[in-house]
């Protein structure tokens, strides 16, 4: 057994001990180093490391939780002590609790092995090619404000008073920059970026060049006028616009009343071009674990299919209140915060299109390269948004000029609906989550400029 | 250890020669415990009770353009020895020689009058539970009711290669109510909060008042209509409103942005921006504000900055290192999430400083427009201008009065532009609290303003 299970396992004891039925403890050891550079030289070399635990106790039906920096047998009987206190004032609930029992999990292979062999000079060299690709892709590009590579490797470690004590350790990887092309009322910016298990997985070129080439996309939007068309959403906007569609799936949102798509399930909610799944074993996938952090194996789980509502996502609590099974959702961002529910990876599948394709399908509309506001502007029970865009204008099947300063305002249903064909290339956008998504062409939407 | 030491002088003091023995220009430690408490109420349970208890240390070596930068959770003095062999190793240089160490006067902190800690969770669920029924008794409509309770002490220590020592003993509280309001198929949702850096004192009056705010706003746009969409002058509340002159502006005075030509202000110093009614602060010592501190995180004092005089702008917001890269002071922005983070320029309490004119008189000025009263959320890239607001609580202006609320509207237009089309400003100045990410870094910060008319903007609705 690891240190991390020992202190996770001591942790589950010392809660009981306090006074608790049941508990669980996440305790997690990580290490990220990062490098930021500007103008060919580093900027900022950081190396960050993360150590604590967080400890769940169940009291007579009330759950209390308390996290902390100490992983000492003093400390972890502290935070014990700390959580069994915190439950006692709030509620009980007859469906709180670890889950019934602990399944057994699989081995996955989470490290990339060669991170071992990097030294901070390679990383130096690689977030420095990125930039330079950015910088040498056109004469155009006036500068890029931000370049980072960064990686982390860590173990986690999780015990529960169910009997379930497991650890696994993960490497993550990822860069990006930041360009911007023109000066004045001309300037604008894009992003490149790219996620792997270990650097070798990134390409510095394609992540210069994908931050430069969408600048230079946008160079010299204007705003465009009003009007009703049909849109293609990149991959970076079909991603964002995912990760909204999986919060509001979530079984708790649902039992709070906070989402459109309570009592949805089994309905028809999407055209059948639109497929969503949340995979919490693909082997590419950043979010993918052999557990989630209640100690559920994760999986594949999908979630519309044939245009219809398969399931929401469950953790244990919800799974036990709608009478289901937990479907390994259970996530836990760090050890500062219980687990709850939330997607893995969500994996838009892609469809037999390409990208141009859509836009030659798509004939007079707009191609929407950027949303802002998104995440705060989505009102989760109406479904309904409104949110800025950045894009290029599509006429006759083509990109014609760039256009700024423009609002698209729909709802998630209606959007869901009207989705007609999704793009063959989906790849990684790491927004709001862990999501791999293609482009989507949608019938109908409604922008408004001048 | 009391008096606001949390490691020994003679510590730091070695910790820092350590960072700087293979050279460097700079090094300075920031160390911190903190201790919070949160618990929330929804649907009338009241659960995610969480306690948390951390303390950590980062040390910071700058060198050229170049910074070096570690943390660790804990204090074990091998592990703060590591952090510092860690932040020289890639240092290539003579060993440079901290100065001994002078603690600094201490900078005035906010009177607490009550530690939250010392308050039992008891009263604190009671809180919640009144704001539960007071949003419940709004009205029939109401049909869910969430509010939760924070609170946060952090005590900081910095200690730098200049020689200076200095520390912050900071505690927050926070009390926010969200209230679902449906009726038929329409569904609103309306939000409040009361936070300030002071102790539970706050909570002395009505607190629940938030409860009655956020009903108010969920029920009112139950009778919304579609936004309209278009050009058009359009007045942006007082408190919340500030938020837009915090994002489309204040962003664009951070010195790092600024120093990257990343800023549409940079060069635009001396420069009238704005007409001469609009004058503007980003201000540390407002008494109690959500922003405010003694010191920022490399422990310059906090200040009020007035970076936009008479519509001309005066200044950016600089921390140390983009301070000194100009040969000049911090303003005392130099701000971090926690030990974990890196300083960075960061806004305390930024507003626009009222004018004179009543908020009836501004709208009476306008035959057809938006009035903006508070957003849910927005976005504007700095290097552009650009922004998108959503609006949360917003009404149409007709003839001069405010008529019917409107839902589903958005503010979209470009910080410079703005500026320029501030044609009217209120009495009637009002701070609100929040939080600011950037480069993956929450802040608490203040946003403020009086009333204030925009003589065009762009509003996207759903009414094409």
């Amino acid at each position: 057994m690891s240190d991390l299970e020992s202190a996770a396992r001591l942790a589950v004891e010392q809660a009981l001990a306090a006074g608790g039925e049941e508990a669980d403890a996440w305790c997690e050891d990580s290490i990220e180093r990062s490098v930021r550079v500007y103008d060919g030289a580093v900027e900022s070399l950081t190396e960050a490391g993360s150590k604590g635990a967080g400890v769940r106790v169940f009291r007579e039906g009330r759950t209390g939780y308390a996290f902390g920096s100490d992983l000492s047998e003093q400390g972890l009987g502290a935070l014990a002590r700390a959580a069994a206190e915190a439950a006692s004032v709030t509620e009980p609930d007859e469906h709180a609790g670890v889950p019934s029992t602990a399944e057994p999990v699989q081995r996955a292979t989470l490290v990339a092995a060669e991170l071992a062999d990097w030294t901070m000079e390679r990383r130096v060299e690689l977030a420095l090619a990125v930039e330079r690709a950015a910088r040498g892709r056109d004469a155009l590009i006036s500068n890029v404000e931000d370049t980072v590579y960064a990686d982390s490797e860590g173990t986690a470690a999780l015990a529960s008073s169910n009997g379930f004590c497991g650890s696994f350790e993960q490497t993550q990887c990822y860069a990006y920059a930041y360009a911007f092309a023109g000066e004045g009322a001309d300037r604008m910016t894009g992003i490149g970026l790219a996620v792997a298990r270990g650097p070798g997985g990134i390409d510095p070129d394609a992540v210069g060049h994908e931050a430069a080439d969408r600048a230079l996309a946008l160079h010299g939007a204007r705003q465009p006028a009003s009007r009703r068309c049909p849109v293609v959403l990149d991959p970076h906007v079909a991603a964002s616009f995912a990760s909204v569609i999986g919060r509001t799936l979530s079984a708790d949102a649902v039992q709070r009343g906070r989402s459109l798509f309570a009592g949805k399930e089994g309905e028809q909610i999407a055209d059948p071009a639109l497929r969503l799944l949340d995979d919490g074993t693909d082997p590419e996938g950043l979010a993918t674990a052999p557990f989630d952090g209640e100690g559920v194996p994760q999986r594949r789980t999908p979630l519309i299919e044939d245009g219809k509502l398969r399931t929401y996502l469950f953790d244990s609590y919800t799974a036990r209140k709608a009478g289901r099974s937990s479907t390994g959702n259970g996530t836990r961002g760090s050890y500062r915060a219980p687990p709850s529910v939330g997607a893995t990876n969500l994996l838009v599948e892609p469809g037999a299109d390409t990208t141009a394709d859509l836009i030659r399908q798509a004939g007079d509309g707009l191609y929407v390269m950027g949303v802002s506001g998104l995440h705060s502007g989505v009102n989760a029970i109406s479904g309904s948004f409104s949110v800025g865009a950045t894009g290029r204008v599509i006429r006759g099947g083509e990109l014609a000029e760039p256009a700024r300063e423009m609002t698209i305002a729909s709802d998630l249903v209606s959007m869901l609906t009207a989705v007609e064909r999704a793009g063959a290339e989906a790849r990684w956008v790491p927004f709001g989550g862990s999501v791999k998504a293609p482009a989507l062409l949608v019938r109908e939407m409604t922008i408004a400029g001048s | 250890m009391t008096d606001g030491t949390l490691l020994e002088p003679a510590l730091c003091e070695r910790l820092l020669g350590r960072a700087l023995r293979r050279g460097g220009d700079f090094a300075d430690l920031y160390v911190e415990r903190r201790s919070s408490f949160a618990l929330a109420l929804d649907d009338q349970r009241l659960e995610r009770a969480q306690s948390g208890r951390e303390t950590g240390a980062s040390l910071r070596v700058v060198a050229g353009d170049s910074t070096y930068f570690a943390h660790v959770d804990g204090l074990a003095e091998h592990d703060l020895e590591r952090l510092a062999d860690e932040v020289s190793a890639a240092v290539r240089g003579g060993a440079a020689t901290p100065r001994p160490l002078r603690a600094a006067v201490p900078a005035p902190g906010q009177q607490i009058e009550t530690l939250p800690g010392s308050v039992p969770a008891a009263r604190k669920a009671e809180l919640l539970r009144e704001c539960d029924e007071r949003a419940r008794a709004a009205g029939d409509a109401v049909a869910q009711v969430a509010a939760s309770y924070n609170e946060a002490r952090r005590e900081v220590q910095v200690a730098n290669s200049d020689g200076l020592l200095a520390s912050d003993d900071r505690t927050r509280v926070r009390l926010g109510a969200q209230v679902v309001a449906r009726r038929e198929h329409r569904v609103e949702s309306g939000t409040e909060s009361l936070a300030g850096h002071v102790g539970f004192e706050l909570f002395d009056g009505d607190p629940a008042a938030v409860a009655d705010e956020a009903a108010r706003r969920a029920l009112t746009m139950l009778e919304a209509r579609p936004a309209p969409a278009g050009r058009m002058p359009v007045v942006v509340g007082n408190g919340f409103g500030g938020v837009l002159f915090h994002e489309a502006t204040g962003h664009g005075l951070e010195s790092d942005a600024v120093q990257k030509r990343a800023s549409v202000y940079a060069g635009r110093v001396g420069d009238q921006l704005a007409p001469t009614i609009v004058t503007a602060y980003d201000d540390g010592t407002m008494p109690h504000e959500w922003g405010t501190d003694a010191i920022d995180d490399e422990g310059t004092p906090c200040q009020a900055t007035r970076v936009i005089d008479e519509g001309r702008l005066c200044v950016f917001l600089y921390d140390l290192l983009r301070a000194g890269r100009e040969g000049r002071e911090s303003t005392g922005n130099g701000r971090r999430q926690s030990f974990r983070h890196l300083p960075i320029p960061r806004m305390t309490n930024t507003y626009i400083a009222p004018g004179d004119a009543t908020r009836d008189e501004i709208i009476a000025g306008v035959d057809r427009g938006l009035y903006a009263v508070s957003f849910a959320g927005g976005q504007v890239e700095p290097a552009t201008g650009d922004f998108v607001f959503g609006v949360s609580e917003g009404y149409l202006i007709e003839g001069g009065r405010v008529t019917a609320p409107v839902r589903g509207a958005t503010l979209i237009g470009n910080g410079i532009e703005v500026l320029s089309r501030i044609d009217a400003i209120g009495d009637d100045l009002r701070m609100k609290s929040g939080f600011c990410g950037k480069d993956g870094q929450q802040v608490p910060v203040g946003t403020g303003q009086p009333t204030v008319r925009i003589s065009e903007l762009t509003v996207g609705g759903t009414d094409v």
